[in-house]
């Protein structure tokens, strides 16, 4: 599972619906007004009512600042320099051959043995990619569609299911929410659709690798996952190699729905280009991602390995509306060179005895900067609700840092909150005792950090997993001596 | 096989080695005694490579080879080992991977394949069992949580596992009971072969009744002041450090 994207170039020959084959006239120039939002809308031959809600979105967004309260510093972004709708990419606009990609990112390729011709791909050389993979994912399509889980491109769904578009797009997070989520609800280009029916367990991971479609979703990708009474679905997001983009921001949302009784399983692996070593080129992940547990005893988990991205800014997060409901945040995220991640999460306990974990894992090198931001927030209702926090961080090195901010509303006086945390260093006795041994320092570096991230890698797709943790050791290397 | 001349080490602007020399011949069994602070951790963490030390002057020959030139992975790959007076956790690193990646990487110096998985659990059963250790152990983070004796008796365990051509020794006995003592130098005796050579830090006799040093010294500020054989640790039993240093200090 190394490329999303160069498989869906094969698997797209298959693809026969929606608009993609449609839309290969130009990129529009860049700035941003209603006629824009209603072009996008117009190119995506989209329903009254979806241009309507892109249109609300925008205005709203007129309204609003981009936020400051993050501990990551940039330079502003000038919104009207944004190109807000493009064509995919035509091979005389991409960069012609490996030669002139950063050799660092080709090293890190060969390291997770990618094969060259999807390095291309990854790399945003155009390629004509020849894999075996086409097999699979019509077999995908194939069991998916017998168990009548509906698993598509958002266009897609417009079009064919605006009945389940129009009752839970923006029913989590509401263009109202805040100014990246609003301007995403404006412009959003692409991205994925899930629905599994009452009662169903979908029968496989879902992932964006056997998606039709996904390449290209830009920078503006939204996500919505609805799973209906007493269904089951997990669902895979990324990959392991790094992912190089020309757009540096990126704002996506993604919406979950748990009905009563349903379980939805999030995980991410996100890698997009850091940046080469002074930080420049890389990817500003600015990302809203929200769980709503809106029946009894739903439960939501998302599970995020974040090693990528120049800047990273998201809080996957949990509404537990239904009683009994379940909210759940495993995170592993990794800063290092130039890299700043404010991330983290929020569970509002809505419900009575709702109950929610957030197990945060944090590991700066170099100069990585890191902040975890959690919040707790127990409503009046939320009668007998419970949270237990761990949140730990590890410093590789002298000049990275790890800040914490737990915050937590009671309002209800049964509630019972644990918090932990814990600040460590990898320190010089440990590297020398596993030295001693016979074991290189990065080796050692690798062991103590897999060791530290355990609880969340258990809670990965075992795949996804080994991957994981081979990433880690790749992306931490010369992270000392 | 170790030939130590004329060392002097410094920490920051203290100067703690000061011209020590030593020589172990293959299957020899050297006590190193003195009084605290001497130095005596000090030389098994520059022969084994730790950072934060700063060699002035001597050299350090193992096996014919510059040893200050290698890293402590190196030297340990070489077939240099060292039982830490204060073993380090390491939180979350399972037990067993750990001793798994270090046999490897020991092995594979050595020319010789990895071991799959069967035979490398049948092996480390087999040590276990040597050192009364409890399987338990490894399913445990690496000495996280163990207690002071289990820590020292992993220590020997890995040393068993891993069978060096030179183990240092560095205050195994302390923090052990008596039984355990006896464990420990069970398995270090078990470990005794005319090819392997130890340098045993103690600051007591005890220890020496059950493993018996072919050779005796005396590390005081520094230097190796005295040597002698088994009886001279007797002897420094019965009458402490004082004399030898007052005898040092007149001559
Ligand atoms: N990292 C360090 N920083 C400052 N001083 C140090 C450092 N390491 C060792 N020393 C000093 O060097 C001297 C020798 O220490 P060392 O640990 O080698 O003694 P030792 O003979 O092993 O003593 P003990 O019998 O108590 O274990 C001591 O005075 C100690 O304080
Ligand atoms: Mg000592």
């Amino acid at each position: 599972m190394t490329s999303t994207q160069a498989v869906d170039d094969i698997v797209r020959s298959e693809y026969e619906h929606g608009f993609v084959t449609e839309i290969e006239s130009d990129t529009f120039p860049p700035g941003l007004d209603e006629g824009v939002v209603r072009a996008i809308s117009a190119r995506k031959r989209e329903p009254e009512f979806m241009t309507e809600w892109r249109l609300k979105a925008y205005r709203h967004w007129l309204t609003m600042a981009p936020p400051h309260w993050a501990a990551v510093d940039y330079p502003p972004i000038d919104f009207n320099a944004i190109s807000y709708f493009s064509a995919p990419k035509r091979p005389e606009d991409a960069p012609k051959s490996l030669d002139e990609i950063d050799p660092a990112l080709l090293e890190t390729y060969e390291k997770l043995g990618i094969p060259i011709e999807e390095q291309k791909a990854l790399a945003g050389i155009a390629v004509d990619a020849v894999f075996d993979s086409v097999s699979v994912a019509t077999t995908f399509r194939a069991a998916l569609a017998e168990a009548g889980v509906v698993f598509c491109s958002i266009s897609e769904a417009v079009h064919e299911h605006p009945e389940l578009v129009k009752a839970y797009l923006g029913s989590v997070v509401p263009h109202t929410d805040n100014f990246y989520a609003a301007l995403n609800s404006a412009v959003f280009s692409d991205g994925t659709f899930v629905y599994v029916p009452k009662g169903v367990r979908c029968p496989m991971e879902l992932s964006t690798y056997f998606r039709i479609n996904a390449r290209n979703t830009g920078q503006f990708e939204r996500t919505l996952i609805v799973a209906d009474e007493g269904s089951y679905v997990s669902y895979l997001e990324g990959c392991t190699a790094p992912q190089r983009d020309e757009n540096q921001l990126h704002a996506a949302v993604v919406e979950l729905i748990a009905l009563k009784d349903a379980e939805i399983k999030y995980s991410t692996v996100q890698n997009w280009y850091p940046g080469d070593a002074e930080g420049r080129g890389g990817i500003y992940n600015f990302v809203t991602k929200r769980g709503d547990c809106r029946g009894a005893r739903s439960k939501i988990s998302w599970t995020q390995v974040e090693t990528g991205s120049a800047i990273t800014w998201k809080y996957p997060s949990c509404i537990l509306r239904g009683d009994d409901s379940v909210g759940e945040f495993y995170s592993v995220a990794v800063t290092k060179g130039r890299q700043q991640a404010d991330t983290g999460t929020k569970m509002i306990h809505l419900g009575r005895n709702t109950r929610s974990t957030i197990v945060s894992k944090g590991i700066s090198a170099g100069e990585g900067q890191q902040t975890y931001r959690g919040l707790v927030r127990i409503s009046q209702r939320a009668a007998g609700a419970r949270n237990h926090t761990q949140c730990d961080s590890l410093l590789i090195g002298d000049r990275c840092a790890a800040n914490t901010f737990p915050y937590i509303e009671v309002r209800h006086p049964s509630a019972n909150l644990e918090h932990e945390a814990t600040t460590s260093k990898i320190s010089e006795d440990q590297l020398f005792y596993c030295r001693s041994r016979g074991l290189t320092a990065e080796d050692a570096v690798s062991m103590i950090v897999n060791g530290f991230c355990k609880e969340v890698f258990n809670e990965l797709p075992m795949e996804f997993a080994v991957e994981a943790q081979k990433l880690l050791s790749i992306s931490l290397e010369g992270a000392v001596g | 096989m170790l030939s130590v001349k004329g060392l002097r080490a410094n920490v920051g602007e203290n100067e703690i080695l000061k011209g020590l020399d030593l020589e172990v011949g293959p299957g020899e069994v050297h006590a190193i005694m003195g009084p605290n602070g001497s130095g005596k951790s000090t030389l098994a963490h520059v022969l084994s490579g730790r950072e934060g030390y700063e060699v002035t002057a001597g050299s350090v020959t193992f096996e014919g080879q510059d040893l200050l030139a290698l890293e402590p992975e190196e030297r340990a790959q070489r077939g240099l080992f060292l039982a830490f007076q204060y073993p380090v956790e390491l939180p979350g690193v399972n037990n067993t991977y750990f001793l798994k990646a270090a046999l490897n990487s020991v092995r594979k110096s050595r020319g010789e394949d990895e071991l799959d998985a069967v035979s490398f659990l049948r092996l480390i059963k087999e040590k276990l069992k040597i050192l009364h250790l409890d399987d338990s152990l490894l399913k445990r983070s690496v000495n996280a949580g163990f207690s002071g004796g289990e820590k020292k008796r992993n220590e020997i365990f890995q040393m068993a596992l891993l069978e060096p051509k030179l183990a240092i020794l560095d205050e195994t006995d302390s923090g052990l009971d008596i039984d355990a003592l006896r464990v420990v130098a069970d398995g270090v005796n078990a470990l005794r072969s005319p090819e392997r050579s130890m340098i045993v830090v103690t600051h007591y006799q005890r220890l020496l009744d059950y493993i018996e040093p072919d050779h005796v010294h005396v590390l005081a500020k520094g230097r190796i002041i005295r040597s002698g054989g088994k009886e001279l640790a007797l002897e420094l039993e019965e009458k402490g450090y004082g004399w030898v240093v007052e005898e040092e200090r007149a001559a």
